[in-house]
């Protein structure tokens, strides 16, 4: 019986096109390559090319064709016609991408309709997910650091009392809320909640910061996009002298982009964030990420987060046309296939949950220091292990849907 | 302090600062679209330019941040030359609509430019020790770089009102301002007071570019991100007015700063809100000419 | 047409004066060139069945690009807030269909219409009585404290995330949205055909004539008892209506709105491309709104982080080589052609 198995499943594999046959997958890449988010994009495409340069043997005989796109501004419209025509005209058989959540809320009736697997890359909006079976994450959503945060300000910083200082755009005020919750839960109290304006332009924090200072809560947390913006709010914490009047600055790790940490100053040494991924977390995949990506970019460029998310995404994508063997035709296997997919990445421990699609990390608590080299470097405080999408556990607005 | 009065000294501290980066910013674009009538879309690409400068200088070839903040301005208003020679002389004449594609243009064009150069990671600059942190006047203590932003501030103005006021220069270019026909027809040459104006307002903006990367910090973008607000100082102090520009940045400023303030939620409203205003009842602003 | 009128005036001053009246009476008249953008458009369906997604935003951007046309080219009204009625537009067919229920397309646009140009006319009557500069400034405050007004109540507006997958009936019941975007662009075509028609007839009734007077005499107009600021808030109004309206289409053919509509970009980029492809001349949107879109889609193609250079360095060649626009240029060979033909 198992010869006729065997010759059976040969005559199959024949059939449908053989084993051997060598598949081109086409993957359409959607970031912010020009605009005043452009880093964004840059971050993640150097993580993209970078896997796809290292790793181009594994998935042999089989090929992947990298076909990007400019994001442009966060209106939406643009990711849509970009990435709808990807679907039509360019016929790519995955979507990834994305940094900005309202690309990612446009194309979700899309992607539904043609059947396409879309790998976000980074939009955070927590109930993104639920828009379209096709959709997974591989980033984050707001809440992953933002929630823990929450029981971590008030049991372990010591903060009593915060104020929260939001961008004032839907990740803000999810990010904000998360945090709220997490921490009032724990027993804090948010004293104060400050809008910081438009996503777009840096603003002149000061003002905003000042009037926080003269407040005096224990703990100030601040969410803003991790591009200029982190950089303008250390230059104003530290120029108010916050610190030392006794205000913490805690967050997201959006405020201390890898990137950007080095031009922080001393601002920033003393700074607790919540976040799955520092240059300077210490396991084997993450060293050796590091390596290729200063052997590749030079020693002067630093991955981030938005890097390290990027790397393991398309590092399931390669893993998925291996497991398919290059047979990426039909979206809804390809989301089979990556449902439960986990890793060991730059990040750690990461998977994806095969209810909601959305990724399971490790949030680390991380302190800014002065490393013994006088740069500055980031200290791993304290470990929450395998944490899910808290909005989407705690079914709150949108997320319950 | 009592609270009322230390937030009243913050606001109108750093409303001050702030109003004079909007000022060091935008004179240079005032006089230009006063004096020569031409809508510079292109200035914020200066200020951009200046302060990748600023950066190179900094960085790369370790130069201190003030010397190089002043190299860049003379490097920037050099540059600036050949531009208004080559390019913008040719749009003297032509309508509005003309000159805001070709600076929109040119603008596109820098950004792309800096993007290959510089990448599109936000930039920052080294700044010495008296910069960082704060000073002590007795009974509060102040940033250091927004006292400083003051200082030099109030110098300039000093110094551009004593130029426009009390040099033959500056009396040459308020009467090209004024009448133009008239000037040239007195032996004025018209051509050669464009092209200091424009160099010398392109020197400002890139001082105004180097001074923002410490509030703001410096990607290709810049060049267009904020130069609605540079358009929102010159249009509600007056086009070709430097008492006028200065009077703007410093109500902008301050409002500004006392809504984000005051008011956060609605923060972002204000500056508009003052604009209209201040444009309903002073269309021409506030010491333009009707 | 002002610049083309005076273009055409030869040497000798009675054949001159014959030759202006035979321009006033025929130019009108539908010119047989005329059809040329139409049927590249419906030749564009069926040679690009694949990039219809693009074409629709393509049509979008030329109706928005013809109404600023009608104040900026026609009346002489610079603006920096156009964007407003566009995102109001789009917000009026966007709430309606998340908030009330109301997904029938056709009459969404029209909705579109009569909220925008309601918006237009009391900002027109307020904001028409200054020129230059101030109203630069004060359309585009406008339309940022608009975007600001909407921010905050990001419990309506859905904020900077937008109103998310929002579904409208298909057209007359029947024809289906579907993924290539077929019918957006066959919808988007007529839409875009019944307001040029509209817009057409505006630039040519005595009204039209009326506002050409204002944009290049305003004080004879006023000497001559012509209501400038009524006519001026008329325009206005029916400008407003027709960027409503493609705010509108916008939101419909992507299925998805955002505050982002309001922003000063959109303003500025219309406006662009109007410029570029020549104001007062109707085909002006159509040339410039087409080329700059079809060139930003491919340079962004071959270079995704440094396309803006090639649209950069396309604008200062057209203000270099081509003062009124692409129009102008292709005006001007017609000319030379014509002047060939006849010795």
């Amino acid at each position: 019986m198992q010869i006729f198995r065997w010759v059976g499943a040969a005559a199959l594999a024949l059939a449908v096109g053989g084993v051997a046959q060598a598949e081109t997958v086409k993957v359409g890449v959607v970031l912010p390559f020009s605009g005043a988010n452009a880093d964004l994009g840059h971050q993640i495409d150097k993580a993209f090319d970078l896997y796809v340069k290292l790793h181009a043997n594994d998935i042999a005989p089989h090929k992947i064709e990298l076909v990007k796109r400019d994001e442009g501004p966060p209106t939406g419209a643009q990711a849509k016609t970009v990435a709808t025509e990807l679907i039509t005209n360019d016929k790519v058989q995955i979507l990834t991408g994305f940094v900005f959540s309202p690309s990612a809320i446009a194309l979700a009736p899309v992607v539904t309709q043609a059947k396409m697997p879309m790998i976000i890359a980074n939009a955070g909006t927590a109930w993104i997910t639920n828009l379209s079976p096709y959709i997974t994450r591989l980033s984050f959503s707001m809440w992953h650091p933002a929630y823990p945060m929450g029981a971590y300000a008030f049991d372990t910083i010591g903060c009593k009392t915060a104020a929260v200082a939001y961008t004032d755009f839907p990740p803000g005020k999810d990010s904000t809320e998360a945090f709220t919750k997490g921490f009032e839960k724990a027993g804090g109290k948010v004293t104060l909640s400050i809008p910081l304006g438009s996503p777009v332009q840096v603003p002149d924090f000061t003002p905003f910061f000042q009037r926080i200072k003269d407040a005096h809560p224990d703990c100030m947390y601040v969410f803003i996009p991790s591009g200029a913006h982190a950089t303008g709010v250390m230059k104003a914490y530290g120029e108010l002298g916050m610190r030392k009047a006794g205000v913490k600055l805690i967050g997201p790790m959006d405020l201390i982009p890898d990137n950007k940490l080095q031009d922080m100053g001393d601002a920033a040494i003393g700074t607790i964030v919540m976040g799955h991924y520092a240059v300077d977390l210490d396991n084997p995949e993450n060293k050796a990420f590091l390596a290729a990506w200063h052997k590749e970019y030079g020693a002067d460029s630093y991955p981030d987060f938005m890097s390290a998310a990027g790397w393991d995404t398309m590092h399931a994508i390669f893993d998925t046309i291996k497991k398919l063997n290059g047979n990426v035709s039909d979206g809804s296997k390809v989301i089979d296939a990556l449902k439960g997919w986990s890793t060991n990445g730059p990040r750690g421990q990461v998977s994806i949950d095969p209810a909601t699609r959305d990724v399971v990390q490790d949030e680390h608590a991380i302190e800014v220091i002065r490393r013994p080299d006088g740069k500055l470097g980031e200290k791993v405080l304290g470990t929450t292990k395998a944490v899910k999408d808290e909005c989407k556990e705690l079914k709150i607005g949108r997320c319950g849907t | 302090m009592p609270h009322v009065a230390n937030i009243a000294v913050s606001i109108l501290f750093d409303g001050l600062a702030y109003a004079m980066f909007l000022f060091i910013t935008s004179v240079g674009l005032s006089v230009t679209m006063g004096l020569m009538n031409f809508v510079n879309l292109a200035h914020g690409a200066f200020a951009m330019a200046g302060g990748y400068i600023v950066v190179t200088l900094t960085r790369t070839l370790g130069i201190d941040f003030v010397p190089s903040l002043i190299i860049a301005s003379v490097l920037v208003g050099l540059i600036s030359i050949p531009f208004e020679r080559g390019l913008y002389r040719r749009l003297y004449k032509a309508t509005d609509l003309e000159q805001v594609l070709l600076t929109i243009g040119l603008a596109f064009m820098a950004i792309a430019t800096f993007t290959y150069f510089y990448g599109p990671i936000p930039k920052s600059v080294p700044l010495p020790n008296w910069l960082q942190g704060d000073i002590n006047l007795g009974f509060r203590a102040f940033p250091s770089y927004r006292a400083f932003l003051i200082v030099l501030g109030v110098i300039l103005i000093a110094v551009l009102w004593y130029v426009f006021e009390r040099t033959n220069i500056g009396a040459k270019i308020r009467a090209a301002v004024d009448n133009r026909r008239m000037a040239e027809s007195v032996g004025i040459n018209v051509d050669r007071l464009f092209t200091l104006t424009f160099a010398v307002g392109s020197g400002l903006a890139a001082l105004g570019g180097g001074l923002a990367i410490q509030l703001f910090g410096l990607t290709p973008y810049f060049a267009v991100l904020y130069l609605v607000l540079f358009l929102i100082v010159v249009a509600v102090g007056g086009l070709g007015s430097l008492k006028g520009t200065l009077l703007a940045a410093l109500v902008l400023g301050v409002f500004d700063t006392a809504g984000k303030y005051l008011f956060a939620d609605a923060g972002g409203f204000f500056i508009y809100a003052v604009t209209v205003v201040v444009l309903l009842i002073k269309p021409a602003g506030f010491y333009g000419r009707e | 047409m002002a610049v083309s009128d005076t273009m055409t005036a030869p040497a000798k001053p009675a054949a001159s004066r014959e030759q202006a009246a035979n321009f006033l009476i025929k130019r009108h008249r539908f010119h047989a060139a005329e059809a040329l953008p139409w049927l590249f458009a419906i030749a564009v369906y069926f040679i690009f069945p694949d990039r219809m997604t693009f074409g629709s935003q393509v049509l979008v951007m030329i109706m928005f690009a013809l109404s600023l046309d009608l104040i900026l080219g026609y009346a002489g009204i610079v603006t920096l807030g156009h964007a407003a009625f566009f995102g109001i537009g789009a917000y009026t067919v966007g709430l309606g269909a998340a908030k009330l229920g109301w997904t029938e397309p056709i009459s969404g646009l029209f909705a579109a219409a009569i909220v925008a140009g309601l918006v237009g006319f009391i900002t027109g009557w307020f904001l028409l009585r200054y020129r230059g500069l101030t109203l630069l400034m004060l359309t585009l405050a406008t339309a940022i404290m608009l975007q600001e007004a909407g921010n905050l109540r990001s419990d309506i507006s859905g904020g900077y995330d937008g109103l998310p997958g929002l579904t409208f009936d298909p057209l007359f019941g029947k024809f289906d949205y579907d993924l290539y975007g077929h019918t957006y662009y066959i919808y988007a075509l007529v839409a875009l055909a019944v307001v040029f028609y509209v817009v057409r007839r505006i630039v040519y009734s005595p009204f039209g004539a009326a506002l050409t007077g204002i944009r290049e005499n305003v004080r004879r107009m006023h000497a001559i008892g012509s209501p400038v600021h009524r006519r001026l808030v008329t325009v206005y109004t029916i400008a407003a209506a027709i960027a409503g309206v493609a705010g509108a289409l916008f939101t419909q053919t992507n299925a998805y709105v955002t505050l982002t509509v309001f922003d000063f970009d959109n303003s500025a980029k219309v406006m662009v491309m109007l410029i570029l492809g020549g104001t007062g001349r109707l085909y002006g949107a159509f040339l410039g709104a087409a080329v700059y879109m079809i060139l930003e889609d491919h340079l962004s193609k071959m270079s995704p982080t440094f396309w803006q250079f090639g649209i950069g360095l396309l604008l200062v060649l057209a203000v270099l080589f081509a003062r009124r626009g692409l129009m102008g240029l292709i005006e001007d060979a017609g000319r030379y052609i014509a002047k060939r033909r006849q010795p």
